[in-house]
């Protein structure tokens, strides 16, 4: 769930077109020299109160997932060198995931708990070719952590019942991408904006693998500390939106998402030791669209309120639903509102309510001995997202 | 989540009350497998895993005698009478085979447990044994009492049925008989066929009970957890020989190559044809018997060499003229043939066959020495366990249906998993030993994904007996064997 910026987020995460803030160093670094002063700066972060319940009513059995925090946070800084090259920086979260199921439930060979978190570093600059034309961008260097515990099987235990599992754990695993974008100011009141995002594949390497809860045995793995390798995609992403002021005091814009999940064909940890089997979990993920409407009225000089919607489609298709990664297509709603506290400084705070269509739905690649054992149920999710922020212009 | 199977009563306990499930039985009820009881094994007992979904019907908690540790075995005095939990351990040539869990049990038969108990299934009983005052008194081990009673009697003096009715069952469970035939067939058929003999106190351990006796124990005691029970489910008893106990070993269980195989036929040439001749002859044995007891191999696996309690007993006979043989000789060709394929071996001698008498290299058990009755389950053993088993099950269903309780036919489920298996999702269950998953590694009692399919088949049982909608369990999730190398040595 995007959150990279509460004057965006509070207008249904739409920011391509939009020139308000340094939250454009995140949404459309072309647009950093539109904007107003010589340093801008936004800052913030949002809490992420998940949570998502699954039953299958054949069994009657059912779990849900301890939701925990997660603090995706965003700092933009730009810098107005001259009328002509602004220069920035942006440090920002996009891809974080943290769901933690009760331990052993019954999708517990297929995760148990899952933490998975990336950090975004990218130098930017903007240019202003001519009044209607602006253009963007930067490298971006990536460095993200991963832990990831899941169950052996569906029933492997030690002598004493306790499940075998394996956690892989690997941190600073970096590497480099770039963005680029346009804006485009015919007029006054109209904007148009286009912005993309590399595709970036963090591969770990040198991670640990822990297997424990094995019995001493030959036919299974020993309890031990291993390497392993596995890659990660984090796709490309694509957006195009505009946006209108009616007047001094409403604007409308819209932002069309295309995430390339396409890239997420398998999730395949593959063990140091030769003689333990590799894990492979294929995904076979869609890329997907999102639609993103936002309204802003600013109904007094110091204040402004934000509202707005999005369309998410889920990337995961039917029979590939993995529990760790829980969505399906969703309704994201937000609102918010900015206070202008001096004229340098404004306080901003968002919020963001998502509800996943509830869906029953299965994951069937999971095999034993090459035959499928199909992990189906009804899963039901939402998550309420409370964001604050500060807005600093000189 | 609309319904929630959490929050929502989306299931419906019918025209029944589970809130106080009891079950009573014999090793099968208490999870005894791997030849032993323990925690993790009692944790999969069907009946424990029937009460975790009756749950879902306002059942209430099921109480079990656990035992003190996962490994099995018992003490009693602080001597070792039962052994560990047998576990898959792989040897140096990277072969699997079952071995006893090293390790020294801590469960004391002395050290009574107290409260009562939901799960009144107690290893080794036979039908008649439920209803013994002072089965529980550890002053009557080991002939008239049972340790595992023992531990959790609510007095010295109570029957295992007095300990369940006292317990005022909302709904039972009555799974009971195996060991009625079970002991018979496992011991060769060694005991006796009690047929005909109406008086249990003088069956010994290994004997066939009485088919009358039987059912005039078994209604009483169905009679019995009626008296406050709303509803219950019978079991049948399967065909011990379908289970992989009887499958593992083969009745050819001899290899042998050319030159070894011509040498034994040399040693038994003049058995078969002078002393099985003269015999015939004399009119001691007919033709038919000559057939049956005619000793041949040939490269490759060869029938073992058995003692048939059902032969004319020559031993006698041997030493005087005109054999004059040594008494040992007479003995070993007594009642010896070669085993064919309508025996059955069990999985008992498979450490048996092929070791010398004696350090003797020419005393082989199994081929040069035969196998003793406890060894082999002959066909005419064979069919009495089959009388015995029948006249069982008919009064299981005939009571069953008579009560209108719940009745899960074992006999016929398990005739599938022995031929072709049970699918379900993500596998398949077989009876065959190891893989096959079903049956732990005693090759007679079932795995924990065993206990969930008999679980499965019961509440279906229940749901079409009773008009409820208690959900199954997922088998997949349950356990099959345990592998471990930490083996006594």
């Amino acid at each position: 769930m995007a959150a990279q910026g509460q004057r965006a987020l509070a207008m249904g995460h739409a920011g391509v077109a939009v020139v308000n803030s340094a939250e454009l160093a995140f949404f459309n670094p072309a647009g950093l020299s539109h904007l107003e002063g010589q340093l801008n700066v936004s800052v913030g972060f949002t809490g992420v109160l998940s949570q998502t319940k699954w039953q299958n009513q054949e069994t009657g059995q059912f779990s849900e997932t301890d939701s925990g925090l997660g603090t995706p946070f965003h700092a933009y800084i730009s810098y107005k060198i001259n009328e002509t090259f602004t220069a920035g920086l942006a440090v920002y979260t996009p891809y974080g995931s943290s769901v933690e199921w009760e331990k052993d439930w019954a999708g517990s060979h297929l995760v148990n708990d899952i933490n998975l978190e990336s950090i975004f570093v990218q130098p930017l600059i903007s240019i202003r070719l001519s009044d209607e034309v602006s253009i963007g961008g930067g490298p971006i260097f990536v460095t993200g952590n991963v832990n990831f515990n899941r169950n052996a099987d569906r029933s492997l235990t030690d002598l004493e019942g306790n499940r075998s599992n394996v956690t892989i754990d690997d941190s600073g695993v970096t590497n480099w991408g770039w963005s680029a974008s346009m804006l485009i100011t015919p007029g006054e009141k109209f904007k148009a904006g286009i912005n993309y995002r590399s595709e970036i594949i963090l591969s770990s390497e040198n991670g640990d693998a822990t297997f424990s809860n094995f019995t001493n045995s030959p036919l299974t793995p020993a309890n031990t500390v291993m390497g392993f390798q596995a890659e990660l995609p984090l796709p490309a992403e694509l957006t195009i939106g505009a946006s209108y002021e009616f007047n001094d005091k409403w604007l409308f814009a819209f932002d069309y998402n295309r995430i390339f999940w396409n890239v997420y064909e398998s999730l395949d940890i593959d063990f140091e030791d030769p003689s333990v089997p590799n894990s492979i979990n294929p995904r076979n993920y869609k890329s997907a669209s999102t639609y993103r409407f936002g309204l802003q009225y600013k109904a007094l000089e110091n204040l402004t309120l934000r509202t707005g919607y999005y369309l998410d489609e889920s990337p995961v298709r039917d029979g590939f639903f993995a529990p760790e990664t829980p969505r399906n297509d969703a309704n994201g709603f937000t609102g918010g509102i900015s206070y202008q506290v001096n004229d340098k400084i404004a306080i901003d705070a968002s919020f963001l309510y998502v509800r996943f269509e509830e869906v029953d739905t299965s994951y069937d690649p999971y095999t034993v001995n090459g035959q499928e054992a199909p992990f189906e149920g009804t899963y039901n999710s939402n998550a309420f997202l409370p964001g604050i922020g500060l807005t600093y212009n000189l | 989540m609309d319904p929630s199977v959490e929050d929502d009563r989306i299931y419906e306990s019918g025209n029944t009350d589970f809130s106080n499930f009891v079950a009573v039985g014999n090793s099968l009820t208490a999870g005894f497998m791997d030849g032993a009881l323990y925690r993790s094994g009692q944790m999969s007992a069907f009946p424990n895993i029937m009460a975790g979904q009756f749950e879902f019907v306002g059942g209430g908690e099921f109480n079990q005698p656990l035992m003190n540790d996962d490994l099995g075995g018992l003490l009693f005095n602080g001597q070792k009478i039962a052994q560990n939990r047998l576990v898959l351990a792989v040897d140096e040539q990277g072969n699997p085979a079952p071995a006893e869990l090293a390790g020294n049990p801590t469960t004391e038969v002395t050290n009574t447990l107290s409260g009562s108990f939901n799960n009144v299934g107690v290893p080794g009983a036979r039908s008649f044994e439920l209803t013994l005052n002072g089965y529980g008194n550890a002053a009557n081990l080991p002939t008239a009492a049972n340790p595992y009673f023992v531990r959790f009697a609510s007095s010295p003096d109570a029957s295992v049925i007095e300990d369940a009715v006292a317990q005022n069952p909302s709904f039972f469970s009555l799974w009971i008989g195996n060991n009625d035939v079970l002991g018979y067939a496992t011991n060769g058929g060694a005991g006796e066929d009690q047929t005909g003999n109406t008086d249990p106190s003088t069956y010994g351990p290994d004997d066939i009970t009485d088919p009358n006796v039987f059912a005039q124990v078994y209604s009483g005691l169905v009679n019995s957890l009626n008296e406050s029970a709303s509803g219950g489910v019978l079991f049948n008893i399967p065909d011990v020989t379908s289970i992989p106990f009887f499958q593992v070993v083969p009745v050819q269980a001899v290899p042998l190559n050319e030159q070894t195989a011509a040498q034994l036929n040399a040693q038994f040439n003049l058995y078969n044809t002078q002393i099985l001749g003269g015999l015939a002859q004399a009119g001691i044995i007919s033709q038919n018997e000559v057939q049956q007891r005619q000793i041949s191999f040939s490269e490759g696996d060869n029938f073992v060499t058995i003692r048939d309690e059902n032969l004319t007993d020559l031993t006698t006979i041997l030493q005087g003229p005109p054999f004059n043989l040594d008494p040992q000789t007479a003995q070993t060709l007594g009642q010896l043939r070669q085993a064919n394929s309508s025996d059955l071996i069990p999985l008992t001698a498979a450490s048996f066959i092929g070791t010398t008498v004696n350090d003797d290299p020419t005393l082989i058990n199994g081929v040069t020495v035969p196998l003793g009755d406890q060894y082999v389950l002959t066909s005419e053993e064979q069919n009495k366990v089959q009388m015995a088993t029948n006249a069982y099950n008919e009064t299981i269903a005939g009571i069953a249906q008579q009560n209108e309780l719940a009745f899960v036919d074992v006999n016929a489920i398990l005739t599938q998993v022995n031929e072709g298996g049970i699918p379900y999702n993500g596998g398949t269950l077989t009876s065959e030993f190891v893989i096959g998953d079903s049956f732990s590694l005693d090759g007679i009692h079932l795995t924990p994904k065993g206990n969930a399919l008999i679980s499965n088949r019961a509440i279906e049982a229940i749901n079409a007996q009773y008009g409820s909608t208690i959900p199954v369990v997922e088998i997949g999730d349950y356990k099959g064997i345990t592998p471990s190398n930490n083996v006594a040595q």
